[in-house]
């Protein structure tokens, strides 16, 4: 595989920090571009925290919690894939291809099911690239227009 | 009786009930409308009602805490965000009088400077305008220039389908029959564009952002005041970097704190000093939210939020399982 990127997981407390940990302990061969925090619920995931993690430069975001029916909090994550759909569906606007983020739900038995979701999610990055940021083609920009000057002592 | 005098009859009968009635004056020239206080019946003189009044009054509704008892005049698409606030129980209904008026579409300044700067004429010259027969006539330099409505009217009342005040207890004026459609033909039209174009497009309008703040304090959900999380230190979500990713992050949070609130008044747009076009990022959640939850904001006072809410099992979501 090509260079490592960045992939930022937001994962829930009890299922699928629990699933990755699984995977963990089972001994499961996963990609390792992916670096997890840890949510008290997939509830407590404003889309802020994802387009802030695109914004500043991470080339995917996975967003994780437990499969509906079975939150911690009884409905938690009902609220979180209403939100997240939105998020998902607004990110077009802004030049983020959708496909850089994505939901799902892996409980904390699902070893395997969490190294599938992370080959996959992984492999779909990859296939993606580097993310485009606004701030830093912009300052390439600059730069490649002052290379007729002397830079600044 | 033209419907400014009957607003100003309506407001003169309910004047006593109220501490302020909010509606629309003469601004600092004869192209701009100011909001206008009225706390006197000598005040309602100075009431102006034509499609210059381009600002949503409803804004100021919630600085007055809940001891006042406030009129307010409302187009169709402002009376939408007194719905929402009502529906956030931001305001109380009993504390709110609304004032209700049909609208035809108010002009777009921005667009008149560039149609008088396209005839080599300066905006800030203009020294009369009125309406006649659908166009604004305006006196600039010594000449009387005619621009259609049709042609310097805001994009957003092209497609309004709520031209008369949802909500109303004084409605002058006969109500407006037609409205049009809004297919969201705009946004279809800029999503056209590959990523790294639209991504490109935004670099290039964020560029002039100078972080003044307008396009929320025009915004009449925007009701945070002095917690904004655009401003605070704790959370610090912004940093006081002048950077494109602070200055765009900025305008992310505007839009995600008003995913299925936002009532698409255009307030944001048209308090924007340098033209960023705010409302496409607004248009595109209204967009998703009515195909996904088939809702429009501010027409129901007693509807739930459709991101406060949820069903087991939804039927418009499509969970991509993996």
């Amino acid at each position: 595989m090509d260079k490592e990127l960045r992939i930022v997981g937001f994962l829930c407390n009890w299922c699928s920090y629990g699933g990755a940990d699984t995977a963990g302990v089972g001994r499961f061969v996963q990609p390792t571009d992916l670096r997890i925090i840890r949510m008290p619920c997939s509830g407590r995931i404003d889309p802020l925290f994802v387009l802030k993690t695109l914004i500043g430069g991470a080339d995917g975001v996975l967003v994780s919690g437990c499969h509906p029916r079975d939150c911690h909090y009884a409905e938690g994550n009902y609220y979180a894939r209403r939100r997240l759909e939105v998020l998902k569906r607004f990110l077009p606007i802004i030049g983020i291809d959708p496909g850089r983020f994505e939901y799902t739900w892996v409980s904390a038995s699902e070893g395997q099911r969490w190294q599938h979701v992370v080959t996959s999610f992984t492999n779909q990055i990859h296939a993606l690239g580097p993310v485009q940021r606004i701030g830093r083609q912009s300052l390439a920009k600059a730069c490649s227009l002052g290379t007729v000057l002397e830079p600044l002592a | 009786m033209s419907l400014q005098d009957e607003l100003k009859a309506q407001i003169v009968k309910r004047l006593p009930e109220l501490d302020v009635v909010i509606g629309w004056g003469q601004g600092y020239d004869s192209l701009h409308r100011t909001p206008l206080f009225i706390t006197s019946e000598a005040d309602v003189d100075k009431l102006v009602f034509d499609p210059l009044c381009v600002h949503n009054l409803s804004t100021y509704l919630t600085r007055y805490g809940s001891a006042k008892r406030i009129g307010v005049v409302v187009k169709g698409c402002d009376s939408r965000s007194v719905v929402e606030l009502l529906q956030e129980k931001l305001i109380h209904r009993d504390k709110v009088m609304v004032f209700g008026l049909p609208c035809e579409g108010v002009a777009d300044l921005g667009k008149v400077k560039r149609a008088l700067a396209a005839k080599d004429l300066d905006m800030g010259r203009v020294r009369a305008a009125s309406f006649a027969d659908g166009d604004l006539v305006v006196t600039v330099s010594g000449q009387e220039i005619r621009l259609p409505m049709a042609e310097v009217q805001a994009d957003k009342c092209g497609r309004c389908r709520y031209h008369n005040a949802v909500i109303h207890d004084e409605f002058a004026g006969q109500p407006i029959t037609e409205a049009a459609p809004d297919t969201y033909a705009d946004v279809a039209a800029f999503e056209e564009q590959t990523l790294e174009e639209r991504m490109e497009f935004w670099r290039e309008q964020m560029e002039r952002c100078v972080r003044c703040y307008a396009c929320r304090n025009a915004c009449p959900l925007c009701v945070c005041r002095d917690y904004c999380i655009g401003q605070s230190r704790e959370p610090n979500w912004v940093s006081q970097r002048d950077g494109l990713e602070e200055k765009f992050f900025f305008q992310m949070i505007h839009a995600t704190h008003l995913a299925g609130r936002c009532t698409e008044c255009g307030e944001c747009e048209r308090a924007c000093p340098v033209d960023i076009p705010l409302l496409l990022l607004k248009r595109k959640l209204g967009k998703e939210i009515l195909e996904l939850f088939d809702y429009r904001a501010g027409t129901d006072p007693d509807a739930k939020p459709p991101l406060l809410n949820f069903k087991v099992q939804e039927d418009t979501i499509n969970e991509r399982g993996w």
